[in-house]
């Protein structure tokens, strides 16, 4: 039988919820209206809320300056091939160190995590070397090629829990069926961990959209995403905010819609395995 | 073969070795308003110059020092022309990551250029850096609230006049503090204003012997002075105001006076963004007692051409562009004078229009004949520099004095307690990079 839960404490959850919703999202909702204003407007003390000469002149100015769509496309083969090929290595290596796992294989998660730890500047000057003698600067590629190896521990990390949770029992009744190795990680172990993979997919496609360390270093003018078209509105000297606060929003919103519809799927595959 | 097909074949023949030919340029550059203007005006520069194409990346200052030091650092060759400031030039001139600037053209005109800024972009008697815009720093006041409590603002003030006056104006209760000044911690933030005034009380970073000079009763008064007039006359929270915070916080009529750079006048004093346009005075950076040194504060945006760099003559060709007398005219002509780039040609300040149109024009330029960053403070110093001490290791020092003072701004430590972890750790760092033996 179902927990009663009484219609007040219904009510109190649920304002609390909106609440920190809403407290959550505030900075978000803050910079969009914000790009509706004037720069005067945008630091006027005290500021306006909803109620100022609503304007779309900062749009207007900020397409008419930088080219959003070529920064969009960049940000989007980025974001979306080293995810795809993070998961291409992530699965066989997640089954093998979920399903196979040697003496180290612990030390070797260990490790690919430590990776994760140490500040991305403390490398920058060799990385940077690298690419100058590939001729990787300032190209899509390259900048794809870095994410991947920077996303690659989380990927796998996050694989590797998912496999953890599917029964090793079923693995091995496809194998007695007769499936060959291949055949039992594309048929059968792939559709059980859909959601894992997705939420991964999603997860880390929101995090190669945001990295703004080695896309701001490694990018001039060919290769830039949308952190640079970002960062090419911040001024130490001279408000900018209403322009800055446009940029934002065009920037985030292709993510932010991504976010919204998959937000179930995102979820599911957070919460995966969490209730047995 | 007909001739039609003769010619197209020979039309794109052309097309081709002309697409060989052109080239383009890579710049880097801020995110500031003159630096915005010159990418709208950029088609003046293509259509004089039809073979060369350019490409902008444009950064918030932070993100491009960091970028364009790897870039030149490593010799990466990302950028053709680099925007850097007078803090860079003589440091990386010196390392021979930048090619020198000797083919601007005969019409350049380099003695037009205010000989404290060329002095500053030079290194061993070369111009290694064009000057795009330059700035000093001044006192910007309210002349109303100046008038409203019987005060007048002297040509040249004084500290003590100043500090009077911030405590007279200030009312907290209608929200108007008598004094705007930098508090966020960075060499170029809060140490910024605090190394320009301490030049003008009499201290210096270091002796001859590179010892540095925190332990020293100038440092002691500079850093008192400071945070016990910003505690009377300062608004709250004022150890994150920055040059933004203080320029948004004056020109909604919050500050009776702030003290920065040259280069607010011409924001506060205009009339769309500010709501004390009509009502702004300037006067020179303050002296302390019987010294007459105004802080030595001097700052330059320029362009320079990095030495890994494949196409060096196009873009001494653009410097030239964007750093001459007809680039202002360019300017003046599409957007009034009051938008040319200040404080570089001493032929600017000469001319009728723009000193009628700019009210700051005059005092900026005594600002700015007024600074000396060869010797910025009254006692001998080994470096040269005004609001900051151009050796490498400065970035670094300087950020994590600021956060000492900035915390003492905060009421987090006291002033001694900030003077002496900043002696310690510029003696340590000093030490480690070599100068203290």
């Amino acid at each position: 039988m179902a927990r009663h839960v009484s219609t007040r404490r219904r009510w109190f959850v649920t304002v609390i919820a909106w609440a920190i919703g809403l407290l959550m999202f505030f900075p978000i909702l803050w910079t969009f209206i914000t790009s509706f204003k004037t720069e005067g407007e945008a630091v006027a003390s005290p500021p306006s809320f909803l109620f100022f000469q609503w304007t779309l002149e900062n749009y207007v100015e900020v397409q008419r300056r930088s080219d959003y769509f070529r920064h969009f496309s960049n940000s989007v083969f980025i974001s979306f091939g080293s995810t795809l090929i993070g998961l291409v290595i992530a699965v066989p290596a997640a089954w093998a160190m979920a399903f196979q796992p040697g003496k180290h294989t612990k030390d070797l998660l260990m490790w690919m995590l430590s990776t994760k730890m140490m500040p991305a500047v403390g490398v920058l000057v060799p990385i940077y070397l690298i690419f100058r003698d590939l001729g990787l600067l300032d190209s899509r590629v390259g900048l794809t090629v870095i994410l991947t190896l920077i996303d690659l521990p989380i990927i796998i990390w996050m694989l590797y829990t998912y496999f953890k949770e599917i029964p090793v029992d079923i693995l091995e009744a496809a194998r007695m069926d007769g499936a060959g190795l291949w055949n039992e990680i594309l048929y059968v172990l792939t559709p059980m961990a859909v959601p894992g993979i997705a939420s991964t997919l999603l997860l880390n496609i929101i995090l190669a959209w945001n990295e703004a360390f080695w896309t701001l270093n490694l990018s001039a003018a060919k290769a830039a995403p949308l952190t640079t078209f970002i960062a090419s509105y911040s001024s130490p000297e001279g408000l900018f905010y209403a322009k800055l606060s446009a940029a934002s929003t065009m920037a985030i919103a292709p993510i932010l819609i991504l976010g919204w519809f998959s937000q179930k799927q995102l979820v599911r595959g957070l919460t995966f395995g969490a209730v047995k | 073969m007909t001739l039609k097909s003769a010619m197209l074949g020979m039309a794109s023949m052309l097309v081709i070795a002309s697409a060989v030919h052109a080239e383009t340029l890579t710049i880097a550059t801020v995110n500031n308003g003159d630096m915005i203007r010159m990418q709208k005006l950029t088609d003046d520069f293509t259509a004089k110059n039809p073979d060369i194409t350019i490409e902008w990346v444009t950064l918030e200052e932070n993100s491009l020092r960091q970028k364009v030091t790897t870039d030149i650092a490593t010799k990466g060759g990302q950028f053709d022309i680099m925007t850097i400031g007078n803090y860079e030039v003589p440091i990386w001139a010196k390392q021979g990551w930048l090619l020198p600037l000797d083919g601007l053209g005969a019409d350049y005109d380099v003695d037009d250029l205010l000989p404290a800024i060329r002095q500053s972009v030079s290194y061993d008697g070369k111009l290694y850096a064009a000057p795009f815009y330059g700035e000093s720093a001044m006192v910007m006041y309210r002349t109303d609230l100046f008038d409203k409590a019987g005060l007048k603002m002297p040509d040249n003030p004084k500290w003590d006049f100043i500090a009077d006056a911030a405590r007279k104006i200030t009312d907290k209760s209608a929200g108007i503090y008598g004094i705007c000044l930098r508090g966020k911690a960075g060499w170029g933030e809060n140490m910024a204003f605090l190394s320009a005034a301490a030049n003008s009380f009499g201290a210096r970073w270091f002796d001859e012997n590179w010892q540095p000079q925190f332990d020293q009763p100038e440092w002691k008064n500079t850093i008192e002075f400071y945070v016990s007039l910003m505690k009377d006359a300062g608004p709250p929270g004022a150890s994150s105001n920055g040059f933004n915070e203080n320029l948004a916080l004056f020109q909604s009529g919050k500050c009776g006076m702030w003290m920065d750079a040259t280069v607010a006048a011409s924001f506060v004093s205009d009339p769309k963004a500010s709501s004390v346009a009509g009502n702004v005075g300037y006067a020179l950076f303050p002296t302390s007692g019987d010294l007459d040194n105004h802080g030595n504060w001097l700052w330059a945006w320029n362009l320079a051409v990095p030495a890994g760099t494949t196409k060096a003559d196009a873009a001494q060709k653009f410097i030239s562009w964007a750093t001459s007398k007809a680039y202002t005219e360019l300017v003046a002509g599409k957007e009034g004078w009051a938008n040319v780039p200040p404080g570089t040609r001493t032929s600017l300040y000469k001319n009728a229009e723009y000193l009628k149109e700019a009210a700051f024009a005059a005092k900026t330029l005594e600002a700015m004949d007024a600074a000396d960053t060869g010797h910025p403070t009254v006692k001998p110093v080994p470096y040269t520099g005004g609001q900051f001490v151009s050796i490498p290791e400065f970035q670094g020092i300087g950020t994590a004095v600021g956060q000492q003072f900035s915390a003492a701004l905060a009421g987090q430590r006291s002033v001694d307690d900030a003077l002496k972890a900043a002696q310690d750790l510029t003696v340590r760092e000093m030490t480690k990079a070599g100068y203290i033996k």
